[in-house]
C-alpha cells in the first residue's frame, strides 16, 4: 500500500485569503492545520491566470504554451498528457469531482464528454476519461449540464433560480448588481448550505472515498467551483462576517486620482479595461465599468469571498475526517491549492485578465506530505522560492514512487528553500494570449529573485515594446511600474533576456478556440 | 468565424452530404435528429434543445448552403457552406458564420470545426493538409 492523493483545488482564490498566508477576513483552521503539519509555499504562480489554461498545466505538467490551451473556450484535447493517467496505469483509483473545466462550458451540442457524461453517470465512456475513472462535475452555479445540476434539478428544483444568474440574455458574463451595495455578480442566496456546490463536492468525494477499499491508492481531486465569482454563498452563513466590517484592501488606493495615477502607469489597456473602454476577454462583465466600483462593493465581495472560502475549510474538514475514518489519515498526502487570483479591489479592478500581479499570479499552495512520511518532530516549513502548478503533476508521480515521465516541464515540489535552491527553483513563468472579437493581448511574465516582468507581445493594444517591472521587495503592491525608469535596465534587460530564453517549447499545431468559455 | 477542410475527393461528394438539409445528423457531432419542411429545418442537439432554422439557399450549381438559425437565442444569425473544386482532384469545404451575440458565432463555428473534421471519416476520404 502507498501513500494516497488528495489534491484540493479551489477557483479565483488569492494567496491572501488563507489565515496561515497572513489573512485576517476568513477563518480557516484546516487548512491552516495541514500548513502546520507540512509545506507552506510563499512564491507559488500560475503558468495562467484563467480557469482552462491553468488547469491544463495542472493536469499536464505542462506549460500552456506547450499544452495548447491559449485560452479559455480552448478545449484540452482529449489525448493530451494526463498525470491522473500515469497514476492510473500505476494502480492507483482515480477520480475528478468538481470543477473540472479542460473543456468548454458553451456546448449546447453536447460535443464535449465533461459535459455531455453528465447524463450518463460517472464513469466515462471507456472506463477513464485523461486518467479519471469517476468523473462528476460542478460549476459555479445551476447552469448546464454538469452533475451538480442534473442532481439539483431533480432533487431541488426550487433551488435552480436561487443562484445568481451569471450570464446575461446577450450571453456576456452578467454585470448586474445585487446585494446591499449593487456589486456585480453578488447575489442574496436563500441555498440551503446542505446542498449548495461547495457541500456537495465534498458529499460526493465522501461518496466516491466510501466506495474503495481500504487498501487501494488513490488519487483524487477534490474540485471546489468557489471562491470564483458570482459571489453568492448561502445567506444563512452571511452571519459570519459583516461586509461594513471588512477593511478596503491595501492594493485598493480610496482616492480616485491616486488609484488612477497607478494605472497610468501601467500599459494602456488597464487604464482601458479601469475606463470601460476595452474588455479583452470574456471572463470579466462586458457592460460593467470598473471605475465605477464603490469602496462599498469591494467590501461585500471580499465578506462574501471569505465567506466562501470557509465554507470550503469546512467542508475539506469533513472529507478529512472521513479520510480518518478510513483509516488512511497518516497515509494521504494532501495539496491544497487554486488555479488562479483574482482582483477583489486591487487597482479598482475585479475579477481577472491580463493582469499580471500578485492578485492574480500569487496563490495560496499548501503539501501537507502523508504523516507516515514525516520525521517524529517535524516543524512546518515555509517555502519561499518560487513554484508553480507546472509543479504537480512531477510532485504526484513522485509521491506515488514514479519516475515523472519526459513530456512533463515542471519539477517535483521543493521540500524546503535548500532544496530548492539546490534544484534550480529560481523563477517561475506565466504566460497569457488572448484573440477575442479582433482584440488580441499577449503578455509573457517572470518571477525570479525580488522581480517580477512583463514583456509584451505585439497586438491590438500593444506594440510589444511595452512591458511591467515590478519590486516586489519595496513595492509589494506592485504599484510602481519601473519597465521604463533608466536606473534599473541594465537588470531589465538581464530578466528579459532570461524570460524569453526560459519560454518553454511551443506546440506544434495550434489549438482552436470554440467557444467563449 | 471561418473554418475549413481540404479533401482528396470530388466536391459532388461532399456537397452531397452538407448540401442535403436532411443529412446534417450524419456530419453534425451533437445534432440528434433533424426535420425538414420546405424551407424550414429545426433540429435537435444533444443537450434537448430544438433549434429552429430557415434555409436561405440550396445551390447544387454553385455548391452553396446557407441558413439562418431562428431560434431566439440568436438575433442574427448567417452560416454558409461553400463547397469548392480545386481542379486537382481535391475539394475545399468552407463553413462561415456570422452571429449576434458573437459569442454563439464561436460555438457553432466550434461545432462546425467538428463537423467538417468529421466529414473523412464518414466520405472514406483523406483530408489534404
Amino acid at each position: 500500500m502507498g501513500r494516497k492523493i488528495l489534491l484540493v483545488t479551489t477557483d479565483q482564490q488569492r494567496y491572501d485569503t488563507l489565515a496561515c498566508n497572513g489573512g485576517t477576513l476568513s477563518r480557516t483552521p484546516v487548512v491552516d492545520g495541514l500548513a502546520a503539519g507540512g509545506l507552506r509555499f510563499e512564491r507559488a504562480h500560475p503558468q495562467s491566470v484563467v480557469c482552462m489554461p491553468s488547469r491544463s498545466t495542472i493536469l499536464t505538467g505542462q506549460h500552456p504554451s506547450t499544452h495548447g490551451v491559449f485560452m479559455n473556450g480552448v478545449p484540452l484535447p482529449v489525448d493530451a498528457p494526463s498525470v491522473a493517467e500515469v497514476l492510473r496505469d500505476s494502480g492507483y483509483r482515480t477520480a475528478l469531482v468538481g470543477k473540472a473545466h479542460f473543456e468548454p462550458y458553451f456546448d449546447p451540442f453536447l460535443r464535449f464528454e465533461e459535459n455531455a457524461m453528465s447524463i450518463n453517470g460517472t464513469t466515462p465512456h471507456g472506463g477513464s476519461r485523461r486518467g479519471f475513472e469517476h468523473l462528476e462535475t460542478a460549476s459555479h452555479g445551476a447552469m448546464g449540464p454538469l452533475h451538480y445540476s442534473q442532481w439539483l434539478m431533480a432533487n431541488h428544483p426550487e433551488a435552480l433560480g436561487m443562484y445568481c444568474r451569471a450570464i446575461d440574455d446577450s450571453l456576456q458574463v452578467s454585470a448586474a448588481g445585487g446585494g446591499d451595495t449593487g456589486a456585480p455578480q453578488v447575489k442574496v442566496n436563500p441555498i440551503d448550505r446542505g446542498i449548495y456546490h461547495t457541500d456537495w463536492v465534498a458529499d460526493r468525494t465522501v461518496a466516491w472515498l466510501d466506495s474503495l477499499d481500504a487498501d487501494e491508492d488513490w488519487f483524487c481531486w477534490m474540485s471546489f467551483p468557489d471562491p470564483h465569482h458570482p459571489w453568492d454563498p448561502p445567506e444563512s452563513e452571511m452571519g459570519r462576517i459583516d461586509w461594513r466590517d471588512v477593511p478596503l484592501p491595501a492594493g485598493y488606493p480610496e482616492d480616485r486620482t491616486t488609484r488612477e495615477a497607478i494605472i497610468d502607469g501601467k500599459p494602456r489597456h488597464w487604464r482601458a479595461w479601469y475606463d470601460g473602454t476595452l474588455v479583452s476577454n470574456y471572463e470579466a462583465p462586458a457592460d460593467w465599468i470598473p471605475a465605477t466600483l464603490t469602496p462599498d462593493q469591494v467590501r461585500e465581495v471580499n465578506a462574501r469571498n471569505a465567506v466562501e472560502v470557509e465554507l470550503i475549510d469546512e467542508a475539506l474538514g469533513r472529507v478529512l475526517a472521513r479520510v480518518a475514518e478510513r483509516g488512511w489519515a497518516d497515509d494521504v498526502d494532501v495539496v491544497v491549492t487554486t488555479d488562479h487570483g483574482e482582483l477583489q479591489g486591487d487597482f479598482g479592478l475585479l475579477f481577472k485578465g491580463p493582469y499580471h500581479v500578485d492578485a492574480l499570479m500569487r496563490i495560496p499552495l499548501i503539501w501537507r506530505p502523508a504523516p507516515s512520511t514525516r520525521a517524529e518532530g517535524s516543524t512546518p516549513t515555509v517555502v519561499t522560492r518560487p513554484v508553480g502548478l507546472v509543479d504537480l503533476a512531477p510532485t504526484f508521480c513522485a509521491i506515488a514512487g514514479i519516475h515523472p515521465p519526459e513530456w512533463m516541464q515542471g519539477k517535483p515540489l521543493p521540500v524546503d528553500d535548500t532544496d530548492a535552491e539546490s534544484r534550480g527553483f529560481d523563477k517561475v513563468l506565466t504566460e497569457w494570449d488572448s484573440e477575442l472579437f479582433g482584440i488580441s493581448v499577449h503578455l509573457r511574465t517572470m518571477m525570479r529573485d525580488r522581480w517580477v516582468v512583463t514583456a509584451y507581445r505585439p497586438g491590438t493594444s500593444h506594440d510589444g515594446t511595452e512591458g511591467e517591472l515590478y519590486d516586489l521587495v519595496d513595492d509589494p503592491l506592485q504599484q510602481v511600474n519601473r519597465w521604463d525608469d533608466v536606473s534599473v535596465r541594465p537588470l531589465r534587460d538581464d530578466l528579459v533576456a532570461d524570460l524569453r530564453e526560459s519560454q518553454p517549447e511551443v506546440r506544434p499545431e495550434r489549438l482552436f478556440l470554440e467557444a467563449p468559455v | 468565424m471561418r473554418h475549413s477542410i481540404r479533401l482528396r475527393c470530388a466536391p459532388d461528394a461532399v456537397w452531397d452530404v452538407v448540401g442535403t438539409p436532411g443529412r446534417l445528423p450524419e456530419w453534425w457531432l451533437g445534432v440528434e435528429s433533424c426535420e425538414v419542411d420546405g424551407d424550414t429545418r429545426t433540429i435537435m442537439t444533444r443537450a434537448g434543445l430544438p433549434m429552429p432554422e430557415r434555409l436561405l439557399t440550396v445551390d447544387p450549381d454553385l455548391r452553396r448552403f446557407q441558413y439562418r438559425i431562428t431560434s431566439p437565442l440568436f438575433v442574427e444569425h448567417l452560416s454558409t457552406i461553400d463547397v469548392h473544386d480545386l481542379g486537382d482532384d481535391t475539394c475545399l469545404t468552407v463553413y462561415s458564420v456570422d452571429a449576434e451575440p458573437a459569442v454563439l458565432a464561436l460555438v457553432i463555428g466550434g461545432a462546425a470545426r467538428a463537423a467538417l473534421a468529421h466529414l473523412p471519416e464518414l466520405l472514406g476520404v483523406e483530408p489534404v493538409h
